[in-house]
């Protein structure tokens, strides 16, 4: 297992040098650099004042060049300096990581909590009275627009109720816990509602392949309780297809979730991420999107690591 | 369980009732919306909306356009001219002439860390404004300063390399802090990582305003507190959160849900929404439609065969019916524009040629320039070539793209074919108009009161290889008689004459059209009822920088 670990890493590593190199040339391809726009937000500026900007910034460098400069100085532990911000890259990213990690984070084990249990449920009595409406409720919340449910809580807990604010990570000039976790149910509701469907369908069908294997016949003829038999027997394999999942979601932690964070004007990781594309600041992107790289390889071991545990008859090679 | 849930449902609402500022707040808070968060508080770096609107209420620039579009001092005690003395125009060494300009700082002004205000500050900001490495984004205004003398800790003169008829309005220099701001700068090249408006936003001695910064959430708010240092009349409210909602319709929902009190019009919602929005909850609210400089546009590429030909271009702008695309799209509150220069601008000439819809007129003209009706309705010249145009504009822009759909059915009539073919932003003005890979492309032109056109209209500013194609006048328009009004209009003093010249450039646009002039945009203000003072200028100046003017009204 730990030969398996470390070949696994390198190649995590190598991974990772070669999306940096992938992330920098496409952001750098793409129409407009920098000062292109700012100069649409100030007609003003000279073709002089161009020119002169893109050197202070950097950009009269090849882009190869640029990064291999970067590079260097990542690897030196220097990330950088993020132009949208105004800040280093990390000062710019740390706070909106943490305020991503609790709005992905809390919505992520909330629908699996809720998935579990609905899933387990419906994979009891298939096409029973019970599995109709889980169903329903699953297709309903995969299909409807993040926007759409996240516009329709804000009418009805903000602008109708008045019950919770709108939007926001905090009331100005307030620092209580109540008033930051108040600002979190909406858009943590619209997460869970949102990805609590396809959770459950695949927990479901998990289930019901794990429910109607021999060895659960078996536990069942030797009298263990309808319990045991679901989470000690049936849970165990079923498991296994949900973790490659629930692996495949663990990047969506840190590179956030866009539509949810506009919406409510939080300030998390998907709108870092497009901001920081969408204003072409090199620094701050490249290290939000190999972040969430690295986090979604690292799960994905993690993951593959949990197989063994779960199912002894996997071996690591 | 029901029972004592409905008698909780009365104390409930008794409760946020109470909570509500209608009833035991003196409303001595306001919230406001806008749609952009500012990347930088730093005022010499950066251009952006959001900053200028947060900046209004905590740093005074020297000079501004206020609501009337006159010139005036915030920071400075009397606009200099050459009638008071304190414009003075010089003879320079290359036989042109320049102008010494003498400013005095208003004796009461103060940092908000109780430092005054002082000409070190005005050497220190030139100092970073004149170096290469500083990253000050339009660095004109100070190339053209060769000097500057001081007189006292409060009055100093710029040596101006050339006299222009607005050598007055140094709107531009917006002094940073020199007592703690100068460390920051001991690396010229650094000092956009370094700034203390980077990394000590809340420091209090970075702003001169009637606020300060106190607190600053990335991404999410600014939250402003009055400066116990300011010494004019004090704003009314103890805080101001500039609050960024960037989606137009959760901003609405903040709106009525209370979260935030009003919407700022220079970052609100764009006029389509405005008007969607006071159908359903006008009578909750105050909207102020204020007409102002971003002039909506197309511009022609007149280096394309078709639109090369004036006429062709006058049978474009006769085939629209804008009128009725603003009464229909804009109920009226969009108004025409006849050219670049906005009817409250003091350049404005109503002699100004007009063009009324005139699809006859504009039919006989397509037919003398050769382009008459084929198969399908299509126009087609004498080598068969459909007079097929391409329209662009930026993808997303629910405004333009609304327009640009009546458009094309109003061109089409005309035998017009008119393919629609938007890009995001950044490629539309990073890339397609720069580079003059278009046939149409319609967006908008920002300037100021008596704003020159030298970078829209002068030829040195078609954007080229040679400049890197950093030129804005993206038509290509190539008129030495323009040229020669661009060049006079700048150092005309005389108001009468700079007038005629005004009026020439105006009737010369409109008659030679480059570009067809479409509408000046609309900025549209939500205010609640309870709030008053608020005048929005229309010009790039903020309503903010008045914000000691708004007051609740009983």
């Amino acid at each position: 297992m730990i030969r398996f670990s470390a070949i696994r890493l390198v190649e995590i590593a190598v991974t990772v040098l070669v999306m940096s190199f992938l992330i920098y040339v496409l952001i750098g391809l793409m129409p407009g650099d920098p000062i292109d726009l700012m100069r649409q937000a100030d007609p003003r500026m000279s073709a002089a004042d161009v020119a002169r900007l893109k050197v202070v910034y950097g950009l009269d460098q090849p882009l190869f060049a640029r990064y291999l400069g970067w590079l260097r100085l990542a690897l030196a532990g220097d990330l950088g300096y993020s132009r949208l911000f105004a800040a280093p890259v990390w000062s710019a990213l740390l706070p909106r990581l943490g305020n991503s990690l609790l709005l992905m984070g809390s919505s992520f084990f909330l629908a699996l909590a809720l998935a579990l249990g609905l899933g387990i449920a419906a994979a009891r009595r298939p096409n029973s009275r019970l599995d109709g409406p889980i169903n329903l409720f699953c297709f309903a919340g995969v299909s409807m627009p993040t926007f759409w449910l996240a516009l329709v809580l804000i009418l009805v807990f903000a602008t109708g109720l008045g019950w919770l604010p709108a939007s926001g990570i905090a009331t100005a000039g307030t620092s209580g816990l109540g008033d930051r976790l108040s600002h979190l149910v909406l858009p943590v509701a619209t997460l869970t509602l949102a990805s609590i469907g396809g959770y459950t369908r695949y927990v479901r069908a998990a289930m019901k392949e794990a429910l109607a294997q021999d060895h659960i016949r078996t536990a069942r003829a030797k009298g263990a309780s309808e319990a045991r038999v679901i989470l000690h027997h049936a849970m165990r394999s079923a498991l296994i297809p949900v973790t490659t999942i629930l692996a495949l979601s663990f990047g969506g932690l840190v590179s956030g979730a866009l539509v949810t964070e506009t919406m409510f004007a939080y300030p998390g990781m998907g709108k870092l991420i497009f901001d920081a594309v969408m204003g072409n600041d090199y620094n701050l992107a490249l290290v939000a999107l190999l972040l969430a790289t690295i986090t979604t390889m690292l799960a994905n071991l993690a993951a593959d690591l949990a197989y063994g545990w779960l199912d002894p008859r996997v071996s690591y090679r | 369980m029901g029972q004592r849930g409905s008698r909780r449902l009365p104390a409930l609402a008794i409760a946020l009732l109470l909570s509500s500022p209608a009833f035991g707040d003196e409303r001595d808070s306001l919230t406001i919306g806008i749609t952009q968060f500012p990347s930088t508080l730093n005022p010499n770096i950066d251009a952006m909306a959001a900053k200028s609107y947060v900046l209004g209420m905590a740093l005074r620039p020297f000079t501004v356009y206020d609501a009337d579009w006159q010139l005036i001092c915030l920071l400075c005690v009397t606009l200099p001219s050459i009638e008071n003395g304190l414009a003075v125009p010089v003879d320079l060494a290359d036989g042109k002439k320049g102008i010494d300009i003498t400013y005095t700082i208003r004796p009461e002004a103060n940092w908000g860390d109780g430092a005054p205000v002082t000409t070190d500050d005005v050497l220190f900001t030139y100092e970073v404004g004149r170096d290469p490495k500083s990253a000050v984004g339009n660095a004109e205004f100070y190339r053209r300063i060769t000097g500057i003398d001081v007189k006292d800790e409060k009055t100093f003169t710029l040596h101006v390399d050339k006299l222009t008829f607005d050598y007055a309005a140094i709107n531009d220099f917006v002094l940073l802090p020199a007592h703690i701001e100068r460390a920051a700068f001991a690396d010229p090249a650094q000092y956009r990582v370094r700034t203390l408006y980077n990394t000590e936003p809340t420091n209090p001695g970075l702003y001169n305003g009637p606020y300060r910064v106190s607190e600053v959430a990335a991404g999410s708010y600014v939250l402003l507190e009055p400066n116990p240092h300011w010494a004019g009349s004090p704003g009314h409210f103890r805080r101001i959160t500039v609050r960024a909602i960037e989606n137009t319709a959760a901003l609405e929902a903040n709106l009525l849900s209370g979260t935030i009190d009003m919407v700022a019009g220079e970052l609100g919602l764009s006029l389509d929404e405005a008007l969607a929005f006071e159908k359903r909850h006008g009578d909750a609210f105050r909207m102020i439609y204020q007409p102002g400089l971003v002039y909506e546009h197309i511009d022609l590429n007149l280096d394309r065969p078709a639109l090369a030909d004036r006429r062709v271009r006058e049978a474009l702008i006769l085939g629209l019916d804008r009128e009725a695309i603003s009464k229909s799209l804009f109920a009226g509150r969009q108004k025409v524009a006849d050219s670049f220069v906005h009817p409250l601008d003091a350049g404005y000439s109503a002699d100004t040629p007009r063009y009324q819809y005139d699809p006859a007129r504009a039919a006989t003209l397509l037919d003398a320039t050769g382009w008459q009706v084929g198969p399908g309705g299509i126009r087609r010249n004498a080598a068969g070539q459909t007079l097929s145009l391409e329209l662009m504009t930026t993808a997303g822009n629910r405004t333009r793209e609304l327009v640009e759909q009546v458009l094309q059915s109003q061109w089409r009539k005309l035998g017009v074919d008119i393919r629609i073919k938007n890009e995001p932003a950044r490629v539309l003005f990073g890339e397609t108009v720069p580079h003059r890979r278009f046939d149409m492309a319609m967006y908008a032109w920002i300037s100021a009161p008596e704003n020159v056109p030298r970078s829209i209209l002068h030829s040195s500013e078609v954007p080229d290889a040679a400049n890197g194609f950093a030129g804005q006048n993206a038509a290509g328009f190539n008129s030495p008689e323009m040229d020669r009004l661009i060049d006079a209009l700048e150092i005309e003093l005389d108001p009468r004459k700079r007038k005629a010249l005004w009026a020439d450039a105006q009737r010369l646009y409109a008659t030679e059209l480059p570009s067809l002039p479409l509408f000046f945009r609309s900025d549209v203000f939500i205010l609640p009822k309870w709030l008053s003072g608020v005048r929005p200028t229309g010009n790039q100046y903020p309503t903010t920088l008045w914000i000691t003017d708004w007051t609740v009204q009983p």
